[in-house]
């Protein structure tokens, strides 16, 4: 162990994500980093954000975050073709022997630009979305919310994990995005731990499946919390024991966090017995984590 | 002049595909000669801009009127932009649409969806 180990990080990213929206996400998220008190809460559901209803940070800044599409010099375009065979976003057409840019298709990888044997394409700033930041309580609430019709949430998610990264002493919660697509890998690929959050259906066992799948392709340490618990069997805990995956919590489904959290109150701000709850699921997640670093320290 | 309609199967007596972005195949047919060929759609597994890509094989075919019943704002730019007519299919087969083309029985689509996305309608 080389000594590491009694050395506790304060300063654990943690990602919060599931297969399928509306599995509670947010409410974890938003209430960890509460029960936390001092913390970064970063929203990288750039889609349709929405931990500011709960936290209600006073915004102090705003800035506006742009992705790059090509600029297609026609004159010097010799209509080679190229960089429409590239484009395995189909935002390049073909038309009279010219290259015709679909600008909220083009996922800003700049292959067109580098295969382009002429020099013909270069690249040119397109806002895609805003980061809202601002202060609720001691918790630093930094929103990415990407502008309707975008194809990519990606560069605003890249701004967003680079506002962290500069809050070397506090612990940094991540909401990310539902499914595990590429933004979703984006999302988590600077975090120390995972946090999966799951339904008890046979449904949310499919998608806790595919997030498992995900993370455990970018070798990171994770657990599961079990939310909207009921007596009945529940799927998805059977799925964590056959897996020897870490359960980590069980939110019961209990009417009156339902009310305070559809009424956009933060639980652990209102409740004592909820602070008590999600502090002791931190206290869980920061051991399981810095258990996990310790115990994998390549990771 | 050459005609192209969207297909699940590569038959003139099977029914227009619904889709155009996403169907199977494309059927080519030349009106002069009456010769008839299929393509594959190769945007039919496409993350997104299939209507774009799909449009692409339709134009590189040198097609001058498209048969379907319904096309996206994106697939219409392309084929406007290749000078590709397209017309409103009727209910029936491939072989009928040609038909009713000839005939010029079928009307110009001037009003393009703005692409459903993942969210096609059943």
């Amino acid at each position: 162990m080389l000594g590491f180990t009694g050395m506790k990080k304060s300063n654990l990213t943690i990602a919060v994500l599931s297969g399928k929206g509306g599995t509670g996400k947010t409410l974890v998220s938003v209430n960890l980093a509460a029960a936390a008190e001092s913390a970064v809460y970063l929203d990288c559901d750039v889609e349709e954000p929405n931990g500011h209803l709960f936290f209600k940070p006073e915004i102090t800044s705003e800035e506006t975050v742009s992705a790059k599409i090509p600029l297609i010099d026609l004159d010097r375009c010799n209509g080679c073709r190229k960089c429409v065979d590239f484009c395995k976003f189909n935002a390049l057409a073909f038309i009279k022997n010219k290259p015709v840019l679909f600008k909220d298709i083009c996922h800003s990888c700049g292959g067109c630009a580098l295969f382009c044997p002429q020099k013909a394409i270069s690249e040119e700033e397109k806002s895609v979305g805003v980061i809202q930041s601002g202060m609720s309580g001691q918790v630093r609430v930094h929103t990415g919310c990407l502008n309707t019709g975008e194809a990519s949430g990606i560069p605003i998610i890249k701004e967003l994990l680079k506002k962290s990264a500069t809050e070397t002493a506090l612990p940094v919660f991540i909401d990310c995005p539902p499914g595990s697509a590429c933004i979703v890998m984006e999302s988590i690929k600077d975090a120390d731990y995972c946090i999966l959050v799951a339904e008890p259906t046979v449904f949310g066992v499919h998608n806790l499946k595919m997030v498992c799948d995900l993370v455990e392709v970018f070798h990171k340490p994770y657990g599961v919390v079990l939310n909207k618990c009921l007596e009945a069997e529940n799927p998805a805990e059977e799925f964590c024991k056959e897996h020897y995956v870490t359960i980590l919590g069980r939110i019961p489904f209990d009417s009156k966090l339902g009310s305070l959290n559809s009424n956009a109150k933060i639980a652990v701000r209102e409740n004592d017995r909820y602070r008590e709850q999600f502090s002791a699921l931190l206290n869980t997640v920061i051991e399981e984590a810095n258990h996990e670093t310790v115990a994998h320290p390549q990771r | 002049m050459k005609i192209a309609i969207p297909m699940n199967e590569q038959s003139l007596d099977s029914d227009v595909c619904p889709s155009f972005g996403r169907a199977p195949y494309f059927l080519f047919y030349n009106s002069v000669t009456e010769e008839a060929y299929y393509l594959d759609n190769e945007a039919v597994a496409s993350q997104g801009g299939a209507g774009i890509r799909a449009a692409q094989v339709i134009a590189d075919q040198g097609v001058k009127a498209l048969i379907a019943p319904r096309c996206g704002e994106n697939a219409a730019d392309v084929l406007t932009k290749a000078e590709v007519f397209v017309y409103h299919s009727i209910p029936g087969t491939a072989r009928q649409n040609i038909e009713a083309h000839l005939n010029n029985q079928l009307p110009l689509i001037n009003e393009f969806h703005a692409g459903f996305h993942g969210h096609e309608k059943k």
